[in-house]
């Protein structure tokens, strides 16, 4: 018998048991589906977080002051001080540094914000013009600190701010009050929405020199430091560690974050987890093959007849199990790709319903649904294959 | 040529062994028409699945066509089946789901011939059992004589050399399976072998030897 005679005649037999089939071929396509969905979700998930965590910023290192940990090696803490603060001098150290672009020193406060007959409170950020490339905002208008006006009395206005207060005249050029100064409006910021639980159309940004004479403060909120390249990050902590333990009269009072570090733990848990949804989507396959052996058990009784005769008229042992190998193959192929289309399906529903989520499933994940399903159909068949093949061909033809 | 020397064939119930052939000593010319008449339990059924090697025997030695079968493979044994031999079943053995073309086809794609090929001899057995109207029915469609008409052309479309019936009129009523015998008298008029295993006496006595069987052994051997 040939194989693709093999292949046909197989095909045939699965057609011919429509609802069976259907029903099989049903569970099978859920089981994969299910796969696909559920990692395109959890894939979807990771590269949502990835996302919020570049658009604040690539590259980026945070310094912030204070150590970062409870242990009792801190000096200053078993006497009762508090941590050294970190100043724009110990930001200035850094610029010298050359794994490092550019940095933005930041102080953050809030201060009433008045023009136009209007009042508000506004979180104000205190920077330099560097924080708007580094946290990858973007001006809708105007600039911020452009050349020559570095200490001049410039503000920029949350997209939202700029709408409530000038909503039928350009705002740039506009004189507001920030407290008790003076700013003129230089720019306006692009609308970016919330990233990371933090609305950038809500915020104002004045020179840091103005913020900290406004909040009556010398010591700074965090350092933001973006570097060269990707590579450049380890080295410029430990740089950066090195110069600021310095400035501090060799205490080690900081602590810094890199983007990269939060990054790759969230990369491994939501990796994790994306792997562990697909495990228990995939228990759901090796119940369809179970299923898959159980209808192949039942075909072999119902056909013994079928089975005997095709012995009688020169079938071989062999060309019996293929039969019903090929039949179990059609079977779970035919659900493994109807499955991938269903879970593509309800992916693109997912991406829908949840513009944000970018819910595609890992290509592993659609190879790695199929080629289980497609397996586990076949290891369920190995049984009743067998058991087919074995029949008493005189025995098989006695039973009706 | 069929030759038969000293073939056993038993059964155990329980701590019983049962002889089914006990020490057959058979000689089947080719073109020969022998009926196996017996009461049932007497092994003439066991006998022609023993010549059909649907079944080995237990002992003795087993020649088809000047060749010893007994020792050989399972596939070899299978290929044998397939080329040399025909069966007509008495409850025909037709696969329910295929049509009456499919189950003329069956030995065929067994036998891998190429599907052009398949269609034409198909064909051609269609046409000589009078079936081509009913090629595209299923067996439940069919009537009893049509049954066994489908599975008689599929027992010959592989143009075997050897016809084996067991009861092939068992299941149809008179007038029919007086048609049914004609068309296996024709196939040995061609020069097939053709043996039927029956107990109607009248059905038996057609042949042109027959033999008589009880308790496994060969009782009487008669030309006419």
């Amino acid at each position: 018998m040939t194989l693709s005679d093999t292949l046909l005649t197989s095909f045939r037999t699965v057609v011919s048991y429509r609802l069976r089939s259907l029903l099989i071929i049903l569970a099978m396509a859920l089981g994969v589906a299910a796969v696909v969905m559920l990692t395109a979700l959890g894939d979807g998930a990771r590269n949502y977080v990835i996302n919020q965590f570049s658009s604040i910023g690539t590259n980026l290192l945070v310094v912030l002051p204070g150590r970062a940990e409870t242990s009792g090696s801190f000096l200053g803490a078993v006497l009762g001080q508090t941590p050294r603060d970190l100043t724009l001098k110990d930001a200035q150290l850094l610029e010298r540094l050359p794994q490092i672009r550019r940095y933005a020193p930041l102080n953050v406060g809030a201060a009433e914000l008045s023009a136009a007959n209007r009042l508000r409170e506004v979180t104000v950020l205190g920077s330099t013009e560097h924080l708007i490339p580094i946290r990858h905002m973007k001006l809708a208008q105007g600039s911020f600190l452009q050349h020559g006006s570095e200490r001049s009395a410039q503000i920029v206005l949350g997209a939202k701010i700029a709408q409530e207060f000038f909503p039928h005249i350009q705002a740039i050029g506009q004189r507001v009050r920030l407290g008790d100064n003076r700013f003129l409006v230089s720019g306006v910021l692009a609308a970016q929405g919330e990233t990371m639980g933090f609305n950038t159309d809500e915020v104002v940004i004045i020179p840091i020199d103005y913020a900290q004479a406004m909040f009556n403060t010398t010591s700074l909120f965090r350092i933001l430091v973006e570097t060269k390249h990707h590579n450049d990050i380890e080295p410029a902590k430990q740089a950066m560690l090195a110069i600021l333990k310095q400035a501090h009269d060799g205490e080690e009072d900081i602590t810094i974050i890199t983007q990269d570090a939060i990054l790759s733990t969230f990369d491994r848990i939501l990796h994790a987890l994306t792997l562990a949804v697909a495990g228990i989507a995939a228990i759901s396959l090796i119940v369809a093959g179970i299923l898959i052996m159980n209808v192949m058990l039942v075909a072999v009784s119902q056909r013994t007849a079928e089975i005997g005769l095709l012995k009688a008229i020169g079938a071989t042992s062999s060309d019996i199990r293929r039969l019903f190998f090929a039949e179990a193959l059609w079977l779970s192929l035919t659900g493994a790709l109807f499955g991938f289309l269903l879970g593509q399906l309800g992916s693109q529903l997912i991406r829908w319903a949840y513009p944000q989520l970018p819910a595609w499933a890992p290509l592993w994940a659609s190879i790695a649904g199929i080629a289980v399903a497609v397996i586990t159909g076949i290891v369920a068949s190995i049984l009743p294959a067998n058991q087919a093949a074995r029949l008493d061909a005189v025995q098989a033809l006695g039973k009706r | 040529m069929i030759r038969l020397q000293s073939i056993t064939r038993t059964f155990h119930m329980g701590d019983q062994t049962v002889y089914a052939l006990n020490d057959i000593n058979l000689q089947i010319d080719s073109g020969e028409y022998v009926s196996i008449m017996g009461p049932s339990g007497s092994g003439k059924s066991t006998l022609l699945n023993i010549i059909g090697l649907l079944d080995q025997p237990n002992g003795g030695r087993y020649e088809l066509d000047g060749r010893p079968v007994t020792d050989l493979t399972e596939i070899e044994q299978a290929r044998i089946r397939r080329e040399k031999i025909g069966f007509v079943f008495q409850s025909f053995h037709l696969v329910p789901r295929l049509t009456a073309a499919e189950n003329i086809e069956l030995p065929l794609i067994l036998g891998g011939i190429p599907a052009e090929q398949r269609q034409a001899r198909v064909q051609a057995a269609l046409q000589a059992f009078e079936l081509l109207q009913r090629a595209q029915h299923r067996p439940a469609e069919l009537s009893g004589g049509q049954r066994q008409r489908v599975a008689i052309a599929r027992a010959t479309i592989m143009q075997p050399s050897v016809i084996l019936a067991d009861e092939p009129t068992g299941n149809l009523d008179h007038q029919i399976g007086a048609e049914v015998m004609v068309l296996l008298e024709n196939l040995h008029h061609a020069g097939t072998t053709l043996i039927i295993v029956t107990h109607d006496r009248e059905l038996g006595a057609r042949a042109h030897r027959q033999i008589g069987m009880r308790d496994g052994k060969i009782l009487t051997d008669q030309h006419s």
